[in-house]
């Protein structure tokens, strides 16, 4: 939160109706997304009820656990549910390109990659959750599984984990999203629940977004998005139909028993499912940031590793916990991966960029002055060093030496030469010495100089290659921190456990 | 009867006061601030009823589902004498548990009420605590009682108290899953605060004997481990949430300040009629409410009966949008009054002056990077 997106949220709230925090798409939306919607049983640890699921809006496909303390009628939910994922990802696992991948070597990367939506962080949460659950199951033995219930687990596990990556989507929570494009006029709590959410940005027919946001806390109206049923709805409605579901006796009966659930639970999903299109279909009509692309490129390289880790690998699944070096490692590329998130939304979005206005970081301002021949002689050979000067009123904290660069001119460096604070109400004046993006010879090529009147704006943040921190190898952990770990391999007790 | 609990009373009118437990107690830990709610919980009106009455229903219920599975396994936990447990604290938490004897202190002789069985469990606890002897025991279904605001207040926990060498341990049995060793921070923080209340209550029932020093700060969480049924302990340390809820306790000492602050004829009276409905108009209930102030925040909306009435009251705040977004703000009580000194509309006050220098900025760089785009 900063104090921009809290204004943005007071103006909502006095206009009654939701403020764009961004004006350009932060996050690549694929053209046949999955949208995913799990239900789960109140109290357990990880019940599946239901989910809606599919690639297209007018074909969602409804899976349902007509008795979810079931452990057989569990896996076969994610037998189920398996047979629908995991064709999905797999499918995009066809088409290669190469790509450079330095040293003059290239490497193959498909041109398509999965896109996953679901409504929320706790959808992802539970989704997470079903991954542990059934990643580590056999296909043989005593608890023999499906074959593709452990596939679904190594999936959803590889998604959820890079669900955390900032800028990531392959895997996405649509109520996160849309707060990072849209301010509501009601509190970040309020904004968990995706119909009231929703309700801000574009309310249904005839209603005020006020009016809207408040039908969207009536559970009858606007069933909750899940994993979470509404209390409600489970006593009164599922509970007798899981008993009577329960004491069904006859092919017939049982049958009716299942239609009966599945229209209740069918019930429950559909608002969502609408809702989650709806969302995808206002994000696309954004136009996309320019680095949306470059983000999406790692996200196809991402899931192109994991499938050849699965095709041509013992394509273990992923450990329960990390070892001390693989932690440490994730944590520092997480870090990396969020500030240069956040640099490169600065640089694609001016409402981005001023964020980092307000703090300091950055600044905008008119050009004063222009010396666009001005050459460096102090070195042996001589050089085309311009300054310019940029008045700005932005409350500024970069100091003299600091590398800028304009979000206009990504191919030029820019460096503070001096800082000149004006009186009170005065602008501060900054002059800029600038270095390539200009051409070869002595006189800069007309255009490349900033010329007086122009409008500018600067950021010291740095949107480049950023080094890699060293981490010892996996097998020279320091005995600080444990020693080489044992590799994690999945014990017997693993594939067996308990899903009670 | 105090000055005090007479006004209470009045207020409250002619049912019987809802009595606190471990859980409202706790929850007053959410928002001390609220004056409204430390007024209503103590003069023990009863809230859900209350909201509903004023025409804003609380928006909560507990499924089915959770209950069951919560009372299957604490069932499972206590069953043959707690035998699942012990396994558990020596197995796991390592402790060297003896023999054990098991004392069951919900069946006190023909009687059950509240102050028999509260003096029953006096008794025995008092009793262990001077008796010195190593012998391990669980206390199971102890009825404590906290005084609250003046008020003494029953608490009837599905708890254990577990004496061993000396000490008395807390054992809270909770049926979230801890999945590879974590478990839903929330739950967990919950669950060390509501631990806490009885730990305080213990040491209140044993202090009169010397003893609230042989009242562990460590309580013991049992919960589910990964997917399974199959329990797993955890030591929980509890010494902060004593420090928060001793304050917050010690706050609401005040109450007979606040009472004198509210004319006499306040009253959230909520006798019903033959069908059951309050006999008073929603409207005067409302009223009545108005008068307490309250301090609304998000976080009410998860754990307070009243939360859609307050939240009604103060759509103009900026607090209403998260406590975040007020202090982003500078800290400006009302919506509108931040967006005039954005705007320069309103002209700042000593108060504000720093807030509208910032939201200026803001307004400023919002109106220009949007107008780049338009």
């Amino acid at each position: 939160m900063s104090t921009l997106t809290a204004l943005a949220r007071a103006q909502a709230r006095a206009g009654g109706e939701a403020q764009p925090l961004a004006l350009v798409r932060h996050l690549h939306i694929a053209e046949r997304p999955l949208v995913f919607i799990p239900l789960a049983l109140a109290g357990e640890a990880n019940a599946p009820l239901a989910a809606m699921i599919g690639d297209e809006a007018d074909s969602p496909r409804l899976l349902v656990v007509n008795q979810p303390r079931n452990r057989d009628e569990r896996f076969a939910f994610a037998a189920e549910l398996a047979r629908v994922v995991v064709p999905y990802l797999e499918g995009f696992a066809t088409q290669a390109e190469d790509v450079a991948s330095g040293g003059g070597e290239t490497r193959p990367r498909f041109r398509y990659a999965p896109q996953v939506f679901m409504p929320s962080r706790a959808s992802i949460g539970f989704a997470r959750l079903l991954g542990r659950s059934t990643r580590f199951r056999r296909t043989d033995g005593e608890y023999a599984v499906d074959a593709a219930v452990p596939v679904l687990g190594r999936w959803l596990s590889f998604l959820a984990e890079r669900a955390e990556h900032p800028g990531s989507c392959l895997l996405v929570a649509a109520t996160e999203v849309l707060s990072l494009h849209w301010a509501s006029g009601q509190s970040g709590l309020e904004d968990l629940n995706l119909a009231a959410l929703m309700a801000w940005i574009e309310p249904p027919g005839g209603l005020t977004c006020l009016q809207a946001a408040a039908a969207a806390e009536d559970p009858l109206q606007w069933p909750p998005a899940g994993p979470a049923t509404d209390p409600g709805f489970d006593n009164e409605v599922l509970a007798p139909l899981i008993d009577a579901y329960g004491r069904a006796d006859g092919a017939a009966a049982l049958q009716r028993a299942e239609a009966a659930l599945a229209r209740a639970l069918s019930a429950q999903l559909l608002p969502t499912w609408g809702l989650m299109w709806r969302s995808i279909a206002l994000l696309r009509a954004l136009p996309a940031g320019g680095h949306v692309g470059k983000r999406w490129d790692e996200d196809r390289a991402a899931f192109t590793s994991y499938v050849s880790y699965l095709r041509d690998g013992d394509g273990l699944p992923q450990p329960r916990r990390d070892g001390a070096v693989a932690a440490a490692r994730r944590l520092s590329w997480l870090e990396r991966a969020q500030a240069s998130y956040a640099a490169q939304r600065a640089f694609d979005d001016p409402l981005a960029m001023a964020e980092f206005r307000m703090s300091g970081e950055a600044f905008a301002g008119r050009v004063v002055a222009a010396e666009p021949d001005r050459l460096d002689t102090s070195g042996r050979r001589r050089t085309l060093r311009p300054r310019i000067t940029v008045e700005t009123t932005d409350p500024l904290t970069v100091e003299t030496g600091t590398e800028l660069r304009a979000v206009t001119r990504l191919t030029q460096r820019a460096t503070i030469v001096s800082v000149e604070p004006g009186g009170p109400g005065e602008p501060i004046r900054v002059v800029i010495e600038l270095a390539g993006g200009m051409g070869r010879s002595l006189v800069a090529e007309p255009g490349t100089v900033p010329e007086t009147g122009e409008w500018l704006c600067y950021c010291s943040l740095p949107l480049g290659y950023q080094p890699v921190t060293d981490f010892p190898a996996t097998n020279e952990t320091p005995w600080t921190h444990g020693g080489p770990p044992v590799p994690a391999l999945p014990a017997d007790e693993d594939a067996v456990e308990d899903w009670s | 009867m105090s000055h005090t609990e007479a006004r209470l009373d009045q207020m409250r009118g002619a049912v019987p006061p809802r009595p606190h437990n471990a859980r409202t107690i706790a929850a007053l830990t959410s928002n001390p601030g609220c004056v409204r709610r430390a007024i209503l919980d103590a003069a023990g009106v009863d809230k859900p009823k209350l909201a509903a009455a004023a025409g804003f229903p609380a928006p909560f219920g507990q499924s089915r589902f959770a209950i069951t599975r919560g009372n299957a396994f604490e069932a499972q936990v206590k069953a043959n004498g707690c035998a699942e447990l012990l396994r558990l604290l020596r197995e796991q938490l390592g402790l060297p548990v003896p023999e054990v004897s098991y004392d069951d202190l919900e069946e006190v002789a023909a009687s059950r009420s509240l102050q028999l069985r509260h003096s029953r469990t006096r008794q025995l606890l008092t009793r262990a605590a001077g008796s010195g002897t190593d012998a391990g025991t669980l206390f199971d279904h102890p009825l404590l009682a906290l005084e609250v605001g003046g008020r003494l207040a029953y608490l009837e926990p599905d708890l254990i108290a577990f004496r061993l060498r000396g000490q008395f341990h807390v054992v809270e049995i909770k049926s979230f899953a801890a999945i590879d060793g974590q478990a839903d921070s929330g739950k967990v923080a919950a669950a060390a605060i509501q631990s806490a209340v009885y730990v305080l209550a213990l040491r209140q029932l044993l202090a009169d004997v010397g003893g609230a020093g042989l009242v562990a700060d460590e309580v013991f969480l049992i919960c589910p481990e990964n997917f399974s049924n199959q329990p797993m302990a955890a030591r929980l340390d509890v010494r902060k949430e004593l420090t928060v809820l001793r304050r917050q306790l010690s706050r609401l000492d005040f109450i007979a300040e606040l009472v004198e602050a509210f004319p006499p004829g306040i009253s959230f009276d909520l006798e019903a009629d033959d069908a059951g409905v309050p006999r008073r108009p929603a409207a005067e209930l409302a009223d009545a409410l108005a008068m307490l102030p309250a301090r609304y925040m998000p976080e009410c909306l998860a754990s307070c009966e009243v939360c859609r009435f307050c939240r009604n009251e103060a759509q103009a705040t900026t607090a209403a949008l998260g406590r975040t977004v007020r202090e982003d703000l500078g800290g400006v009580e009302y919506v509108d009054t931040a967006l005039g000194l954005a705007s320069g509309d309103l002209e700042p006050d000593l108060d504000t002056e720093d807030a509208a220098a910032i939201l200026q900025t803001a307004a400023r760089m919002r109106a220009e990077s949007l107008g780049a785009a338009g």
